[in-house]
Parts: C-alpha cells; sequence; structure tokens
C-alpha cells in the first residue's frame, strides 16, 4: 500500500499559522528601548555638549553659539596663572584630604568592625551626621569655628574641611569590604608564623584594598569638586570650583568646558583601570601543563 | 585547661596528654568543645585557666606565630590573593627561607599531597579536595611539632572523604609528625587514630585506643556514641578470679570479666549487637547452657535482611529490647531469616560483655605505658 510506504506524509505537522502581533504588543515592545534611550540622552547630553563646546572658538566671553572648530583653546589654558593657579590648589587639596580621610577612615572602618568598645553604636550613628548634615550648615559651622579660633583661613582649613565630609564616606565604604572578611585569613597568617604587622601587611590589606581605592576615589571625587563648604572655609585661596562659579557669572569661557572634558577624561581612565584590574583577578588561568 | 565565654564554659578542666607522632583524634558531638580546646592549643583562643605545654615548654602565653603548631582551618582559610605556590611558601618566607630552599621546599610539598604542577593557580580554581590538600601543604612544610586539624575532610563529599582519610594517614605515617585531629564522625575517628579522646559538653569522657572505646566502654555516651550498643541494668551477685556474676532483674545470671566491677552494687552492663548469636528456640531445646557462655531468651520482633548481616530486635521477658547483627555466613539464603515472633537464645562470651559502673575506677591496663615523653600536655 502506498500509504504505509510514505508513512511521513501523514506525519507531518500542520503548518502552525503566523500570528500577527496586536498593535498593542508592539507598542509595548518599543517602549523599553525609547525609554532607555531618552535616559541615556538626559544623562550624557549635557557632557557631549560641554565637550563640544571645549572646541568652540566664540567671539566674545560667551560660548553659547557654535562658531568653528578650534584647539587654541586647550593650549592656552596652560600659559594662564588665574585658571591653572586654582586647578592646583584644588588638586593640592583633593590629593592631601584624599590621603589622610583614607588612612582616617580605615583605620575607624576597621575598629568598628572588629572591636567590641564602649560607645561603638554612638560612633556607627555619629559617621552619618557629616553625610546628613546640610553642606551650606557644614560649612556656616565651620567658619565660625574657625573665626572664633582665630584660625588664618587658607588651604589648610579647606583641607581640614574636607577631610571631615570625606572621612564618613570612607568609613562607610570600607566597613562594608571589611565586614565580608574572613577572620580566619588571618588566623592562618599568624599559625603560619606573621606577626600582627606582617598579618596586616601580607594578607588584611591586600584583601581590603579594592575597598579602601573605592573610598580613596570616591574621597577624591568629593573633594576636587566642592563647592558650597569650600566658599566659606577658602580665605582668600581660589580652588577649581570657586573659580568656576566666579567667572560664569560673566558668561562661561571655554576654558570651563576644556577643564570639564578634562576631569571626564580622567574619570573615564580610573573607571577603566578600576574594571580592568577587577577582571584581572577573576580571569581563570589555563589547567597546569596543557 | 578550662576556657569560659562569658557565662559558657564550653572546656571545662580538660587534661590531655598526646605522644609525640601519634595521630590523637577529639571527637565528640557538635558544640562539645572539641574546635575551642584544638584554638587553646594553636594559641587563638586565650585559656581562662590551666596552662599547655608543647614538650617541656609552657607555651600557653606564646601568640600563634610563636607557636611550634601548624592548622589546617576548618575551611582551609587559603589566602585567596596568592597563588597555591605562595600560599605554601607563606610560613617559609616569614622566617626568611632563601629562595632556592622555598622553590625545593614547595615542590616537595605538592609532591607529597599529590598537586604537581598547580603552584600558579589560585584557590578559587581548585576543587575542594585540592584546596585541602595544599591547606595541608601549607601547614607541613614549616615541619611543625604538631599539626592541628578541626574537621579537615568536614566538606567533602563521602568518596573524597575516604579517600583523604587514607591520604591523611598515609601522609603522617610518612613524615611522622604527630597530627591532633577534630571530628564529630566516629567511623572516621576510629579508622585513622592511634588514639581517640570521646568529649562531651567541655569535659573527655574516655580516652584510649580505637578498640579499647569500642570493646570496653565506660559510659552510656561512649557505649551510644561510638556505634550501637545493649544496655541492661544489673546487680552484682558474686565474683571469683576471672568473672563477676551480675543478676538482672527478672533473675537471670550474666557473667563479665571481673576486672571491670569495682564494688559498686548496681551496675549496667553491656554488650556489642555484632558478639550475639542468635539460636531458634523449639520445644526440645534443652535449658542446659554451656557454663562459659552469657545466654538470654527472647522473642524476634523485627528481622531485617540487609545482605551480609540481618539485624534483629529481640525483646527479653522483662522488657529490655536488643539489637543483633548475624552474620549471614551459611549459604542458606534469605530463607534462614528468623520470623518475627519466633523464641530466640541469645548467647555471647561473657570477656565481650562491659560494664558501665556509677563509679568506674582505673583501667585494668593498657592506659600505663607513656614511656615517651608526651609532646602536648594541656
Ligand atoms: N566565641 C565564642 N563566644 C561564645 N561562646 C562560644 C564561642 N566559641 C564557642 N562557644 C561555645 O563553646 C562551646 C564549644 O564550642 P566549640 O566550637 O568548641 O564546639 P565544637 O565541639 O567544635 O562543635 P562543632 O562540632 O559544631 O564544631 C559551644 O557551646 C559554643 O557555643
Ligand atoms: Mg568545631
Amino acid at each position: 500500500m502506498t500509504a504505509t510506504a510514505f508513512p511521513a506524509a501523514t506525519d507531518r505537522p500542520e503548518p502552525v499559522p503566523i500570528r500577527r502581533p496586536t498593535v498593542g504588543a508592539r507598542i509595548s515592545r518599543l517602549v523599553l528601548p525609547v525609554f532607555t534611550g531618552v535616559a541615556v540622552l538626559y544623562l550624557f547630553l549635557p557632557i557631549a555638549v560641554m565637550i563640544a563646546f571645549s572646541f568652540n572658538d566664540p567671539a566674545g566671553r560667551q560660548n553659547i553659539t557654535w562658531q568653528g572648530f578650534t584647539l587654541r583653546n586647550y593650549v592656552d589654558l596652560w600659559g594662564r596663572p588665574d585658571i591653572t593657579g586654582p586647578m592646583v590648589n584644588s588638586l593640592i587639596v583633593a590629593v592631601v584630604a584624599t590621603l589622610i580621610s583614607t588612612t582616617l577612615g580605615t583605620l575607624i572602618g576597621m575598629a568598628l568592625t572588629r572591636y567590641e568598645f564602649k560607645g561603638r553604636t554612638g560612633l556607627n550613628l555619629l559617621i552619618f551626621i557629616p553625610m546628613a548634615t546640610p553642606e551650606i550648615i557644614m560649612g556656616a559651622s565651620l567658619l565660625s569655628l574657625f573665626v572664633s579660633a582665630g584660625v588664618q583661613r587658607d588651604l589648610t582649613t579647606i583641607v581640614i574641611a574636607h577631610v571631615m565630609f570625606n572621612i564618613s564616606y570612607v568609613v562607610v565604604t570600607v566597613r562594608a569590604r571589611i565586614a565580608g572578611f574572613n577572620r580566619a585569613l588571618e588566623e592562618a597568617a599568624m599559625d603560619l608564623g606573621a606577626n600582627e604587622w606582617t598579618t596586616f601587611r601580607k594578607v588584611t590589606f591586600p584583601l581590603i584594598f579594592p575597598g579602601i581605592l573605592a573610598a580613596a576615589l570616591l574621597a577624591f571625587a568629593l573633594s576636587i569638586d566642592d563647592y558650597v563648604i569650600t566658599l566659606f572655609v577658602a580665605g582668600r585661596s581660589i580652588t577649581f570650583p570657586l573659580w568656576v562659579f566666579g567667572v560664569s557669572r560673566l558668561g562661561v569661557p571655554p576654558e570651563v568646558n576644556v577643564l570639564g572634558t578634562l576631569i571626564f577624561v580622567v574619570a573615564l581612565v580610573f573607571i577603566a583601570v578600576q574594571i580592568w584590574s577587577q577582571r584581572r583577578a577573576i580571569v581563570a588561568r589555563p589547567e597546569p601543563g596543557t | 585547661m578550662t576556657k569560659r565565654f562569658g557565662d559558657v564554659v564550653a572546656v571545662d578542666d580538660l587534661s590531655l596528654e598526646v605522644k609525640p607522632g601519634e595521630f590523637f583524634a577529639l571527637l565528640g558531638p557538635s558544640g562539645c568543645g572539641k574546635t575551642t580546646t584544638l584554638r587553646m592549643i594553636g594559641g587563638f583562643e586565650e585559656v581562662t585557666s590551666g596552662s599547655v605545654y608543647l614538650g617541656d615548654t609552657d607555651v600557653t602565653d606564646l601568640p600563634p606565630f610563636k607557636r611550634a603548631t601548624n592548622t589546617v582551618f576548618q575551611n582551609y582559610a587559603l589566602f585567596p590573593h596568592l597563588t597555591v605556590f605562595e600560599n605554601i611558601a607563606f610560613g617559609l618566607r616569614r622566617r626568611k627561607t632563601p629562595t632556592n630552599e622555598i622553590r625545593h621546599q614547595v615542590a616537595f610539598m605538592l609532591k607529597l599531597v599529590e598537586l604537581p604542577g598547580y603552584e600558579d593557580r589560585k584557590p578559587n580554581q581548585l576543587s575542594g579536595g585540592q584546596q585541602q590538600r595544599v591547606a595541608l601543604a601549607r601547614a607541613l612544610v614549616n615541619n611543625p611539632r604538631v599539626l592541628l586539624l578541626d574537621e579537615p575532610l568536614g566538606a567533602l563529599d563521602l568518596k573524597l572523604r575516604k579517600q583523604m582519610q587514607v591520604e591523611l594517614k598515609r601522609i603522617q605515617s610518612e613524615i611522622g609528625i604527630t597530627f591532633i585531629f577534630v571530628t564529630h564522625d566516629q567511623e572516621e575517628a576510629m579508622t585513622m587514630s592511634d588514639r581517640i579522646a570521646v568529649m562531651r559538653a567541655g569535659r573527655i569522657e574516655q580516652l584510649g585506643q580505637p578498640e579499647e572505646l569500642y570493646e570496653r566502654p565506660r559510659t552510656d555516651f561512649v557505649a551510644g556514641f561510638l556505634g550501637v550498643s545493649n544496655l541492661i541494668d544489673a546487680d552484682v551477685a558474686g565474683r571469683d578470679e576471672r568473672f563477676a556474676t551480675l543478676r538482672l532483674d527478672g533473675g537471670t545470671l550474666l557473667r563479665a570479666p571481673a576486672a571491670y566491677v569495682n564494688g559498686a552494687p548496681r551496675v549496667r552492663l553491656g554488650v556489642r549487637p555484632e558478639k550475639l548469636r542468635v539460636i531458634a528456640l523449639n520445644d526440645d531445646t534443652g535449658d542446659s547452657v554451656d557454663a562459659d557462655t552469657n545466654a538470654l531468651d527472647g522473642t524476634v520482633l523485627d528481622a531485617s535482611y540487609i545482605g551480609v548481616s540481618t539485624q534483629y530486635l529481640v525483646e527479653t521477658p522483662d522488657g529490655h529490647k536488643l539489637t543483633v547483627y548475624a552474620q549471614n555466613l551459611e549459604t542458606s539464603g534469605a530463607g534462614e531469616v528468623l520470623a518475627d515472633g519466633q523464641r530466640v537464645r541469645l548467647t555471647w562470651k561473657p570477656q565481650h560483655t562491659f560494664v558501665i559502673g556509677p563509679a568506674i575506677g582505673p583501667m585494668p591496663a593498657g592506659d600505663a605505658e607513656l614511656e615517651e615523653e608526651p609532646q602536648v600536655h594541656a
């Protein structure tokens, strides 16, 4: 019989009718990409404009209409002490404040996670106060403190103020890293003949280092762009944000865009380095002997 | 030595001597203070009262890095940021060993634990068993006088565990270092150790060789923790040179080695299930029992055929339930299994009877020969 000779013919599945998506489904499929696109645009448009206008060649002090492409802004910048001065001040303040606050904050973070002592709960709460206090209040109270103590206001007072608010952020960041640290590793190091200091240097520090690095980057970022508190305690010294704010009252000159672009690039490099170093730690090595 | 955490007495006036080159196990249920004891020997936990000696040296107040002990931690505690090579070399580097020497010793250790070629791996690229071996190598390379191991096989699956038990034993006999091994697995302790201390609630219940603990447990706890025991209360009815006679509450007379009975009028006697022989009682079976044998009559409550043996639960007329493991020696097959309700007689040799008294005297023999200087003394 022919029917049995070709059984496949009858087994073939019925063609499934292609269902057309309804209009509602098609719209809902579009919502997510569009929404994402808008959000990304919202985040990056200001930065894109800033970068573009750093290459603008404006007629006057106003840098708001596109006149033509030039690299002159980047070249001229370095010969202008009124710009490089504040920039150098900001870098000094940020580096020093970051070093001090990262060191102190790391130690405080370790003490808070490691040891039981009187007032630990209280300190855990107090640490949040600088983060929660409005900057304007902190700035004003620091100013009255310095004035009543008769302290000369200059870069030193700026550093003191920056250390003060940075410490909170460092403690919170480092504490999270230390809380996940396995104490048995330190015991193992001591068991193998390392004293307390060597244990810290060879085991504890390398393992909490990513947390410390993240805290330091955060402190640096907070410090380099702080305006409100710095304004109160700066005295006659000028930092980068103070300078930008000063000149912007008369219109934004392209130098502001140039510096902004440079800072943005540096930040990108930092992020890239951090991601790369984390990747490197995770990547598995090949089997031995293959 | 004693260790208190606030109100909790974790280790209660515990005394312990470990001989050089010995494989010594601390065995006990969870929370009985094994880890705490080990940590006091290693120097990680301050001793509340008492002292720890290593050989003749009092090390009670020395920090871990000044003690000639090394530890294999429960979860290995390998340094995640260092390679296998650097993990093993860690102790050598602390002692400023020359680089060449380090390379030699690490290579030797990796061979010993059968992991050559893994030098450049990070710990998270190793399996559990491999990590365990690295932890062992990292401790052993320092040539400690005593190696402390806290449930080193706890995280491994059963098969790997068995394999590592053999490995550990091999390594220990190859290098001859004293091992103090913590476990809550009685089988593991029995197969590996020269001597075992059974711990309970911060105290040592009994200390001895595995056979000794098994054949002659001295407390209910040890009898129940190491294997299965049948325990029955009895009065001491008399004794001669070799055997003491014990009377059960039902009147049956049983005998036990005289040395095990020490004057207490009421004791508890015990016998291991595999020591019992089970005979089916028929109407024509006489009452006559060989004078050298203990015998108890009863009824089979339950029988389960397990292949190599058959497990019976037998109830005596006065209500005691006894477990019996009968080897399936005859090639008779499953048909030979006694039915539930069958009247049976259980017989065993008097010397297989052990006695747990309310007041236990010194062991008859075996504990006294300590010709060598004890190595760890706590
Ligand atoms: N740091 C500590 N603080 C308070 N109590 C503790 C501390 N460490 C241990 N203990 C208590 O001491 C007792 C013994 O603990 P230990 O860790 O020695 O038990 P273990 O025999 O090792 O048990 P396991 O088999 O579960 O590991 C327990 O009751 C435990 O709760
Ligand atoms: Mg434990």
